[in-house]
């Protein structure tokens, strides 16, 4: 028997990942959502046919979101994440103990009680005494709050879909305000490969450009998302990712990771031409 | 109205026909389902090319219909409890002229509110009918024109009871409501015509705790945007009439300036919004009703903003209110409602409806989400914390009582010269001017240009109000009567 799980990661390019067997499958208010077990990648989670994670590269990705900032801002206390209803970046942000709080915003509900039934690999540190979870619209959760934090996470979905609002200027300039005068704001920027991904990652750039003073790309390489390229943004109003980098301070704390380094850190900030490019067309 | 029988929709139903029939055309349009013209094939698709085609046998015909067009305009009247409705293809503004064009001719005397639309200034040119204008009421708070106060309106009727009819909107753009089922009683009492614009009120027939429509209320035509609230394409738009109005006259009024290849793309998006509404138009109207509430009250939870609704009420020149508009005052914040709707849309990516000097529109409709709202929501709140200031004198849309020299016909034809702007006080000008949108008239062709007119010009031209109807597009020059009256 022949079962596969394919995407289009354009009209005309398609990525095929071959399915043991379905473990869930259903729709919630916002979008259908299915979990899959497969040979290769392990369960993988899909929300209206996008890839969201597998178990087997989600760890480049959580690692990257959450350890790049944290070895930058030396003192974050109070965190933000919106999104992240599979509980990647939670798993990893609860590694650190200076963090006082975690606020999560989902818009979906369902997704986190899929995910801590059927991925329990990232969806594993819920019940962390410093959490709180609401089931909101990020735009409309971030509206009301003001120099509040000093990092924000927006671990969203694509800019098509439920996640759309999280790209748009005004919830840029809405974290803007519910940062602290040193936070700093990191997002999952899109691919800059296919032109419709590059298209996407160019204009929630020129956004942030816009909002904040310190505006930087970063990449890293998941084998999954469209291109296996992908980017994150860095935006903060006062800290820079290099020169504020504090390698001693995090290598100190021995957290072992799979795929972040402080070494890697450095590199990542370090971009092809043609995204350099690309970019600094929209600053 | 028969649910049963609104389930049909004929033009649709005789488009499918025809397209599996797979005739060979030898008529026009020549692009001949689209084969001779592929870039427009890729822009809007084979399907919907496909189906423009023309007036004939098995589709009926606009002009003269005698099957399917006709029973789509039988189940239009019954969805919306007129005697009769025609099918549009001009937009409401063709609507608005076929009610004024049956209703008064040369020399007859409409009464109408001043904030009326352009296409009512447009068809007092073309029937040469000499306008009576009621000053609606203004909110001083918001500077906008309200509706009619009912003493206003009876006063009028009684000074001019030669006047043949009285037109009404419902609502004004900006959602409010005159006391329509009085207003058509003192017109019947006095044996003119009630005709309404509602071409922001096709949802009146069908939601529930809405205004109370045309046709409901006893008058005796309506025009209704069904391409704004009822879903239809844009440009297609519906006439209705009640029982005390000839239709096979209407019929020829219409055809006098109606295209006789009306387009099938228009008529088929008629006929498949009025099922709709029919099937459907109550429980989405509520979950419109419901998310313009939910943003009203994120919008001013913001502070600076306000966004009203039912509390202006009074009765009187704010008889009904409709929830399902957003109008957003934003001189709180010392910016221009026309500011912010250019912020919207430059910074944000937001497109509203309108913005003048003191508000902005936001239109909600069927196709909304409430992610979108968010949005909205969220951007207003950025505009205030990046752009806000304080509360600032700026000036209002004060009502202007226009000086009626003759009537607009006359004086659009009459003979008349160039004249800049500032040496045009105490003339009388011979074309229209507009504030656009909401397109209300700041001068109709005979009436007098003051100081005060002037002086407004320029505010809303420094402002930003996109104004127009002048055949100076740049508005430095005016023409003026020749004749000095």
């Amino acid at each position: 028997m022949e079962l596969w799980f394919s995407e289009m990661h354009t009209k005309d390019v398609k990525m095929s990942i071959r399915v043991d067997k379905q473990l869930y499958s259903g729709k919630s208010e916002f979008q259908r959502i299915d979990v899959f077990e497969s040979p290769e990648f392990g369960r993988f989670l899909i929300l209206d046919g996008y890839m969201m994670l597998t178990e087997k590269d989600e760890f480049i990705y959580h690692e990257m979101i959450t350890h790049v900032p944290m070895a930058v801002h030396p003192d974050v206390k109070k965190v933000l994440v919106i999104g992240a209803g599979d509980g990647g970046v939670i798993r990893e942000l609860v590694r650190y103990q200076e963090i006082e709080s975690i606020d999560m915003v989902e818009i979906d509900e369902l997704v986190v009680e899929v995910c801590k039934k059927y991925l329990p690999q990232t969806a594993c540190r819920f019940d962390d005494p410093r959490l709180s979870i609401y089931y909101e619209d990020g735009l409309k959760f971030i509206r009301r709050r003001q120099e509040e934090y000093d990092l924000i996470i927006v671990d969203s979905t694509d800019p098509f879909g439920p996640g759309e609002g999280l790209f748009t200027k005004e919830f840029y300039g809405n974290c803007y305000k519910a940062l602290k005068e040193d936070g700093i704001m990191i997002n999952q920027h899109e691919s800059p490969f296919y032109q419709a991904d590059a298209e996407a990652c160019q204009r929630a750039h020129k956004r942030i450009v816009e909002t904040f003073p310190v505006s930087k790309v970063y990449q890293a390489h998941i084998p999954t998302y469209p291109s296996g390229h992908w980017l994150f943004g860095f935006a903060s109003k006062k800290y820079h990712p290099l020169r504020d980098l504090d390698e001693t301070r995090w290598n100190m704390r021995g957290l072992h990771c799979g795929y972040y380094t402080t070494m890697l850190h450095k590199g990542a900030f370090y971009i092809p031409a043609y995204v350099e490019e690309m970019l600094k067309d929209v600053e | 109205m028969d649910q049963e029988k609104q389930k049909k929709a004929p033009i649709y139903d005789s488009l499918i026909r025809f397209d599996k029939m797979r005739v060979v055309p030898f008529d026009v349009p020549g692009h001949k389902r689209g084969k001779g013209n592929p870039e427009l094939v890729k822009l809007l698709g084979e399907d919907c090319v496909k189906l423009d085609v023309n007036s004939m046998e098995p589709l009926d015909n606009l002009c003269h219909p005698i099957s399917v067009i006709k029973e789509a305009e039988e189940l239009a009247a019954e969805a919306f409890g007129a005697a009769h409705a025609f099918l549009m293809v001009g937009g409401t503004t063709s609507a608005v002229q076929g009610m004024i064009l049956s209703s008064v001719k040369r020399g007859e005397k409409v009464i109408m509110p001043r904030n009326i639309h352009r296409s009512v200034t447009g068809a007092l040119v073309l029937c040469g009918a000499i306008p009576v204008y009621i000053n609606p009421d203004c909110d001083e708070r918001l500077g906008i024109p309200l509706g009619m106060k009912l003493a206003d309106v009876k006063k009028t009727i009684q000074d001019h009871p030669d006047a043949k009819a009285i037109l009404v909107n419902n609502p004004t753009y900006y959602g409010i409501c005159s006391d329509l089922r009085e207003i058509v009683k003192s017109a019947h009492d006095h044996h003119m015509l009630c005709l309404v614009d509602e071409a922001h009120g096709t949802h009146f027939y069908f939601g529930k705790s809405l205004p109370v429509s045309a046709m409901e209320a006893g008058a005796d035509m309506a025009a209704v945007s069904m391409h704004k609230s009822g879903g239809s394409l844009t440009q297609s738009s519906l006439l209705l009439t009640g029982p005390g109005v000839s239709s096979g006259y209407v019929r020829q009024i219409i055809n006098l300036t109606q295209t006789t290849s009306g387009s099938y793309l228009l008529l088929s998006s008629l006929d498949i919004s009025r099922r709709n509404l029919a099937l459907r138009g109550e429980e989405t109207f509520e979950k419109v009703i419901k998310m313009a509430e939910y943003a009203r009250q994120e919008i001013n939870e913001i502070g600076g903003y306000y966004a009203f609704s039912r509390e202006l009420i009074n009765q009187d020149s704010i008889f009904d209110f409709d929830m399902t508009k957003l109008s957003v005052n934003t001189l709180r914040m010392g910016l221009a409602g026309i500011e912010v709707y250019d912020l919207l849309r430059d910074e944000y990516d937001i497109q509203v409806e309108f913005g003048d000097l003191g508000n902005i529109l936001a239109y909600l409709s069927v196709g909304d989400r409430p992610r979108d709202i968010e949005c909205l929501v969220g951007a207003l709140s950025e505009i205030k914390r990046r752009f806000g200031k304080g509360e600032t004198g700026l000036m209002n849309q004060t009502y202007m009582e226009p000086q009626v020299c003759c009537s607009p016909q006359e004086a659009f034809y009459a003979e008349k010269e160039s004249l800049p702007l500032n040496q045009t006080s105490g003339r009388v000008c011979s074309e229209f001017l507009m504030c656009y949108p909401p397109g209300i008239p700041i001068l109709v062709p005979g009436e007098r240009i003051t100081d005060d007119i002037l002086q407004y010009i320029a505010y809303a031209k420094e402002k930003g109000c996109s104004m127009t109807g002048t055949q100076d597009i740049e508005i430095r020059q005016l023409n003026v009567l020749k004749e000095v009256i």
